[in-house]
């Protein structure tokens, strides 16, 4: 076990390293000239060089990665003009924001977490609740009903859903707000009013792949073996249901949804920009908008982080619910 | 069925959009700012302006035809999406084939590769590439043509797509390298051409077929994702993405304009996940309704 988490956190950095790597080239060494996009239009000549030379976008190119990776373990001193010292996890310092790009993800991570989670929850009961409902009705109505729902879901595109419960809770109806983010801690039922449509906007979509899935998956568990065994002893149908075959049919589900969810924290762009909503998303877009290469960059890193780190919550996870799972 | 009829009407109208423009009588970039109100430019009449004349109504603002646009747009659409999809199946194709055959140090190799393009989070590196590749080729303040931004795209969706065709093909390749048929060829002296293109292929159409065409709508969303985000197609070209991100600014005035473009790439999509599930269940003797 420990063995093999240190062998995961490995492969985990290697790939993080890679992801920088690639990132750094891409934005540093492929474009003309880097800075053209990173000062505001009035910007002189004069100016631009003293951003060159503050980025020390004059150094060889490998000496300008390791300041960077340097800077993210143990901080670095930027010039006067960003903000000087910049601590520990330092992603550089944002032209554009004025301000260093690890106080930019403070104010809009939060943002992010609170679509995403709530998000999660609702279309993970949603989806595998109907998905494993209409696997025990097979072929009645519900199960067909459960599947057009799913079919639809699908096919259906965020925006179109997003744009379709703003034009009827917020314009029509009148009962919600228009979205928006107050923090969970200062007024928490502003919150989940300012953001529960883009939660069932997520859940609506998500929910309907689960659904699926968790049907398929229900259904090929309840031809095994041990279910016949287990009813044939004559043990409940809840429990037979419940503890034997939902186990069985919910390793592949989590698998998935660990994906998903470390990939939606990455930045729920889409679901953001619908929804006008300041998240780590919509802060990614703003920044390729402006040239924000600092910020475009920490953006790529972190959400990769994400995806790389929920791969391997997932495979712990894994071997805690499958027995026959072991890690080695 | 139905699914396959919808198909194949959608692709014949984007197939012949000029035609149907030239019956429609209306082109994609024609104005008809008198028939918007004076003030804030909504169209005049009811859902967007919808008359015998304007099908499914006009653009608040500009006053272009909203029937024909999607025309076009869906054209532009197919084009990128049909393309990206055939380009990351033969990559795909090509690299499982060698990944699965070959195996040892060149099966790790691209495997690496497979999981490294797997962690990165596509919309993000495409949000930060895209503009980057734009900006190499032309300065910040030069118009960028729309060839460049429709090869820019296709390029995009083929480094990232081929990864799941890829992971396929490898795990089937496997399996069916250690069949009595391809060892007996191997036997008698086959080559890798030979046995790839005899052998292994032939047992491969199936499930390749399957992931094209469900590769297909995955494309058309995409693109519609990138254009909406304003890193695709821009204007004044067509398209379904940059159209659903101007209507969110009219949702309020004239919710209309964000249907039509909504509908028509759901009735898209829909259309060809039921196509690409009926081929699965049809080609696929496992599978069961």
């Amino acid at each position: 076990m420990f063995r093999y988490l240190v062998k995961r956190l490995l492969s985990a950095a290697l790939t993080l390293i890679a992801v920088s790597v690639v990132s750094f080239l891409m934005f540093f060494a492929l474009p003309r000239d880097p800075v053209t996009g990173m000062c505001p239009k009035n910007c002189n000549a004069e100016r631009l060089e003293r951003v060159r030379q503050e980025l020390g976008l004059n150094d060889p190119k490998h000496e300008q990665y390791l300041g960077y990776l340097k800077g993210i373990f143990t901080g670095r001193d930027l010039g006067s003009s960003q903000g000087g010292r910049c601590d520990a996890p330092c992603l550089g310092y944002s032209y554009v924001n004025s301000e260093a790009v690890t106080d930019t993800f403070g104010r809009v991570l939060p943002v992010t977490l609170s679509v995403v989670i709530p998000a999660a929850v609702l279309w993970l009961l949603l989806g595998v609740g109907l998905g494993v409902v209409s696997a025990l009705r097979r072929g009645t109505m519900l199960d067909g009903l459960s599947i057009g729902f799913s079919l639809t879901g699908a096919s259906m595109q965020l925006y179109f859903v997003g744009a379709v419960l703003q034009i009827v809770f917020i314009y029509n109806l009148k009962i919600l707000p228009v979205p928006h983010y107050t923090p969970l801690l200062e007024n928490p039922v502003d919150w989940a009013l300012g953001l529960v449509l883009a939660w069932w906007a997520l859940a609506f979509l998500f929910s309907a792949i689960y659904a699926r899935l968790s049907r398929a998956q229900m259904l090929e568990t309840l031809s095994e073996d041990f279910i016949r065994t287990a009813r044939a002893q004559g043990q409940p149908k809840s429990k037979v249901y419940g503890r034997h075959a939902l186990r069985a049919a919910i390793t592949p589900i989590v698998t998935i949804a660990g994906l998903d969810v470390g990939g939606a924290l990455g930045g729920t762009v889409i679901t953001e920009t619908t929804f006008g909503i300041q998240g780590l998303g919509r802060t990614a877009v703003d920044a390729v908008r402006a040239g924000d290469l600092p910020t475009i960059m920490a953006t790529v890193l972190i959400s990769a982080a994400f995806i790389v780190v929920a791969n391997i919550v997932v495979d712990l996870l894994y071997a805690s619910i499958d027995p026959r799972v072991r890690l080695r | 069925m139905a699914s396959g009829i919808t198909l194949i009407v959608l692709m014949a109208v984007a197939l012949a959009a000029p035609l149907v423009e030239a019956m429609y009588g209306i082109g994609p970039h024609e104005q008809f700012q008198y028939k918007l109100s004076s003030l804030g430019g909504i169209p005049l009449g009811y859902l967007g302006g919808i008359s015998g004349e304007h099908w499914f109504g006009l653009e608040p603002g500009l006053g272009r035809d909203i029937f024909i646009r999607l025309v076009y747009g869906m054209r532009t659409s197919l084009f990128i999406a049909l393309a990206a999809a055939v380009i990351t199946t033969v990559i795909g194709v090509v690299a499982g084939t060698v990944a699965g055959y070959v195996g040892g140090k060149v099966d790790a190799v691209i495997s690496w590769i497979i999981d490294f393009a797997l962690a990165m989070p596509f919309l993000i590196v495409a949000l930060a590439v895209v503009p980057t590749i734009a900006l190499r080729f032309y300065g910040p303040r030069e118009e960028i043509p729309g060839w460049f931004r429709v090869t820019v795209l296709i390029g995009v969706f083929a480094v990232f797509g081929w990864t799941g065709t890829a992971r396929l093909v490898r795990g089937q390749v496997l399996s069916l390298r250690e069949r009595e048929f391809v060892e007996a060829a191997r036997a008698s002296g086959a080559r890798l051409g030979h046995i790839v293109r005899h052998e292994l292929l032939p047992n491969l159409w199936a499930p390749i077929l399957v992931t094209f065409s469900l590769a297909v709508p995955s494309y058309v969303t995409g693109e519609a994702a990138l254009s909406f985000l304003g890193i695709g197609m821009v204007e004044p070209t067509p398209d379904f993405g940059a159209m659903i991100f101007r209507s969110l600014s009219y949702l309020e005035t004239d919710p209309a304009y964000m249907v039509f473009p909504g509908v028509t790439i759901f009735v898209l999509v829909l259309a060809y996940n039921l196509f690409g599930d009926r081929l699965r269940d049809a080609l696929d003797p496992k599978s069961k309704r």
